[in-house]
């Protein structure tokens, strides 16, 4: 049987432990509001973008002029594989399921006997990657010095992969990450970037069947706005990615709290029991004393 | 009563305006345009300059980068990057330009024998220095 002291010692432990994650779900608490509140802004921009892309897309559909980044490079040999996630661990299964379904991806596309490049964004991606597919690497971005995620760090990302594409380095561009659903659950997910893929206008609709004039031509427009487009696509996916990064923490902590919890009142439970086995022994061994005489 | 149409100015992080407004000046890419109530379903790429809104108790200012606007019902701006002139200061400014620069050195070199993206990235750096002498600030180093 564990001694008093140690169990003193134990139930403390676990205290600090408590309150440390406590803290650590609260923090999360509030950088999810953050977060949130920064996807929500994003949100109009992205929508707009989207619609005015897709229509523009519609109309210069397949034509051979049309930009490579819109028809691809007419091969899918060559994929790359963008894996976003946090800088930070302890946040339940978030960085697991984005490297987990990437890793899916790449066996699968290996398996049809494609190149597979991986280019991770966040250092806990990488090290999940590393062991399977560290020879896949192609590169990484560190944003663990970004307070606050901002269009500037898409843009850099955007550029960097712009700059493989445009040196022919891949055909096919995915980018993984979480889409925030709510606080229990954010899903991975897959989103091919290069070729751009956008949701063709549905018939009938008033808006999309506008006939708009373009200036310059509908092509020097798409040339200016794909690139744009790819960061657009970044950009929303790592505020995505963040508002579900602080979900996952946040329901994370608040598990480890509530087990601490538990964890001190069975120790409790153990600690008093065990005192007042000491006590009856001492009892015990004063009467039979007493009874001796 | 003039008529007014709804107008609203984004950037990828916030909503900046959403307004109902009389007319909006933009600095297309190929040249300013004046954007009123009904005007013709028109989509264009912005060049960096100043963005002039006209509303019912007056105008208001800004600095956009690159970006697009689409005219249908209303008018819509999605910016690059967008800023109330008040807010655009001199270090602002000067970042801005610097970045300008940067890129412009940099495509000089990616692409030596291209003059197509050179002359581009020196476009958008004249264009900037052009915002500059709009609003009365001088950018530190000379234009090329």
């Amino acid at each position: 049987m564990p001694n008093l002291k140690d169990l003193k010692n134990r139930i403390a432990s676990v205290k600090s432990t408590r309150k440390i994650t406590k803290a650590m779900q609260m923090v999360a608490a509030a950088k999810l509001r953050r977060a949130q509140d920064a996807a929500e802004m994003a949100r109009p921009y992205t929508e707009r973008f989207n619609a005015v892309m897709g229509a523009l897309a519609a109309s210069v559909g397949d034509s051979e002029s049309a930009p490579k980044l819109l028809s691809g490079t007419g091969k899918d040999d060559v994929h790359l594989l963008v894996v976003m996630t946090a800088e930070r661990g302890l946040c339940g299964g978030f960085n697991a399921n984005i490297a987990k379904l990437a890793k899916q991806k790449a066996t699968e596309l290996k398996g049809k006997g494609k190149t597979v490049k991986i280019l991770t964004v966040g250092k806990k991606g990488r090290d999940a990657m590393k062991r399977d597919f560290g020879d896949l690497f192609v590169g990484h971005i560190d944003l663990s010095d970004v307070k606050r995620i901002g269009y500037a760090d898409a843009q850099g990302i955007a550029k960097d992969i712009l700059g493989r594409f445009d040196a022919g380095e891949f055909d096919v561009a995915t980018i993984f990450y979480a889409k925030f659903v709510n606080v229990v659950s954010q899903t991975p997910t897959a989103q091919q970037v290069i070729p751009a893929a956008f949701d063709a206008p549905e018939e009938g609709d008033a808006e999309a069947n506008t006939l708009y004039d373009y200036e310059p031509d509908e092509e020097a427009i798409l040339a200016d706005l794909l690139p744009r487009g790819v960061a657009t696509q970044i950009f929303a996916a790592l505020l995505e990615n963040g508002a579900s990064e602080q979900g996952a923490r946040m329901s994370a902590m608040d598990n480890a709290t509530r087990n601490a919890g538990e964890m001190i009142d069975k120790l409790t439970i153990e600690y008093n029991r065990s005192r007042q086995a000491v006590i009856t022994n001492e009892l015990i061994e004063i009467i039979s004393g007493a009874e001796a005489l | 009563m003039a008529e007014t149409m709804q107008f609203d100015l984004v950037s990828p992080e916030r909503s900046l305006m959403s307004a109902q407004v009389k007319s909006v000046q933009i600095p297309g890419a190929d040249g300013d345009m004046t954007a009123m109530p009904n005007h013709a379903p028109l989509i264009t790429t912005l060049r960096p300059g100043v963005l002039t809104v006209e509303t019912e108790k007056g105008t208001e200012e800004f600095i956009v980068t690159g970006g697009f606007a689409e005219m249908g019902e209303g008018l819509s701006v999605l910016a690059e990057r967008a800023l109330p002139r008040g807010d655009v200061d001199q270090a602002t400014y000067e970042a801005m330009v610097d970045e300008a620069h940067e890129t412009y050195k940099q495509t000089k070199e990616t692409f030596k024998n291209e003059p197509g993206p050179v002359d581009d990235a020196a476009k958008l750096l004249a264009d900037m220095v052009a915002v500059g002498t709009h609003i009365g600030l001088s950018p530190k180093q000379p234009s090329l």
